[in-house]
This record gives C-alpha cells, sequence and structure tokens, in this order.
C-alpha cells in the first residue's frame, strides 16, 4: 500500500536547524492524522527528528536513507 | 520541557548570534517558548540598518574559522536574522532589548528590526524567565 502524503518538506540542502524549523512549519498547517515527508541531506536530522517525534509526538513512521539524501514520513498527531 | 528557554544575548558576532538563533529556532520547533533579550553589542547587530550585513566574527575563529563560516554561508546556509525570522514565525519566541542597553546604545525602538517585540528592564525578563533555564552568549 502506497501511503497518502499531504505534503512534502523539501530541506535538502539546508543546515541545522532548518530541516526541522521547516518541517514544524508545514506541521502547523495540516490537519491532524495528515503524513508529510521530508527530504533532508543534513546527517544531523536523523537524530534530531527522532527527538523531535519523540517530544511533539508526531509519529516517525518511516525512515529511509539513499546516496546522502534522508526521507522521513511522519503523522501530525 | 514546557519552562521557558532564557538567552541573554551580548555578543555581536555573527558566529555567537548564528549559534543562539539555531538554539531558539530548535526549542521554537519543540514548541517549548524562548525568551531572548538583546543587551550591549548584540543589540547594536539588531538595529534595522545593519542586522543582514556583516557583524565579524569571535577573535578565536581567526582566518580559518572566517573561511569556515564562509564556506557554510556559501553553501547555503540560512543567516542568524533569517534563522530567528523562521523560528518567530512557530511562534513562542519574544525577543526583547534591554532598556539599559537602550540607553547606551542611544538607540530608539523604531531603529530596531521588527524581529524585536520591545523593550523591557532585567526584571520583566526574570519574571518571564521563570522556572526556565537562562543561557548567556
Amino acid at each position: 500500500m502506497t501511503l497518502q502524503i499531504h505534503q512534502q518538506v523539501d530541506a535538502r540542502g539546508l543546515s541545522c536547524p532548518m530541516p526541522i524549523v521547516k518541517t514544524a512549519q508545514a506541521f502547523k498547517a495540516v490537519p491532524s492524522g495528515a503524513l508529510i515527508e521530508v527530504l533532508a541531506t543534513d546527517p544531523g536530522s536523523v537524530k534530531d527528528f527522532a527527538a523531535w517525534s519523540r517530544t511533539t509526538g508526531h509519529e516517525l513512521i518511516e525512515q529511509t536513507a539513499d546516496g546522502g539524501v534522508y526521507r522521513f514520513v511522519l503523522r501530525r498527531k | 520541557m514546557n519552562d521557558p528557554l532564557n538567552l541573554v544575548l551580548f555578543s555581536g558576532t555573527d558566529d555567537k548570534l548564528q549559534a543562539a538563533a539555531v538554539l531558539t529556532a530548535g526549542a521554537a520547533a519543540l514548541g517549548k517558548p524562548v525568551n531572548v533579550f538583546l543587551q550591549y553589542w548584540a543589540l547594536d547587530a539588531f538595529r534595522a540598518n545593519r542586522i543582514d550585513g556583516d557583524h565579524g566574527l569571535a577573535p578565536e575563529a581567526g582566518a580559518a574559522g572566517r573561511d569556515a563560516v564562509d564556506g557554510l554561508r556559501a553553501a547555503g546556509q540560512a543567516s542568524w536574522a533569517e534563522t530567528l525570522r523562521q523560528a518567530k514565525e512557530l511562534g513562542g519566541v519574544d525577543i526583547e532589548a534591554c532598556s539599559l542597553s537602550m540607553d547606551l546604545l542611544h538607540l530608539d525602538p523604531s531603529d530596531l528590526d521588527p524581529l524585536v517585540d520591545g523593550v523591557e528592564g532585567v526584571t520583566a525578563f526574570y519574571l518571564n524567565a521563570g522556572e526556565g533555564q537562562v543561557v548567556f552568549i
């Protein structure tokens, strides 16, 4: 089954903390339950998205890495 | 977690302001309130007519540090002012100018960038700081 992505945040090339900041901004504008896909190249984003998910309660449901690009799918609580 | 983070910015060089902006934006993204109190040379850097200019680096940066900072900027890193603007869009970030430093620098509130929400004294800063940590940069 393919995930229904509500919105994509392209944070490739952005340095810490902008991938998280852009994602937090996007989450404010989507309904509860919506899925947001994030693309980032900042290596710190792996631990940052895990920490952000735990703290905010928005679930990190997928996480992959491909050629230096990190992809995260998060569900708005 | 919801005690505010309280940053007192004293230094006005771009590296220290960048570090402070990153701490602010990270906390704001986690939903943590942030109070920023601008003193001395940090306040000077928030003048509307020079906020986006070059404010130099801390002495320990040296020439190699200058190159490293320039390299990160050339790679597209957001400036500290832009990072703070993005953080304020998330909400929960209040930036106040220290009234004593306003006198010191002969500044009027209209001289400051719109990032600055107002002017307050140290007592108001501590009242808003509550039980949260105070960090001096």
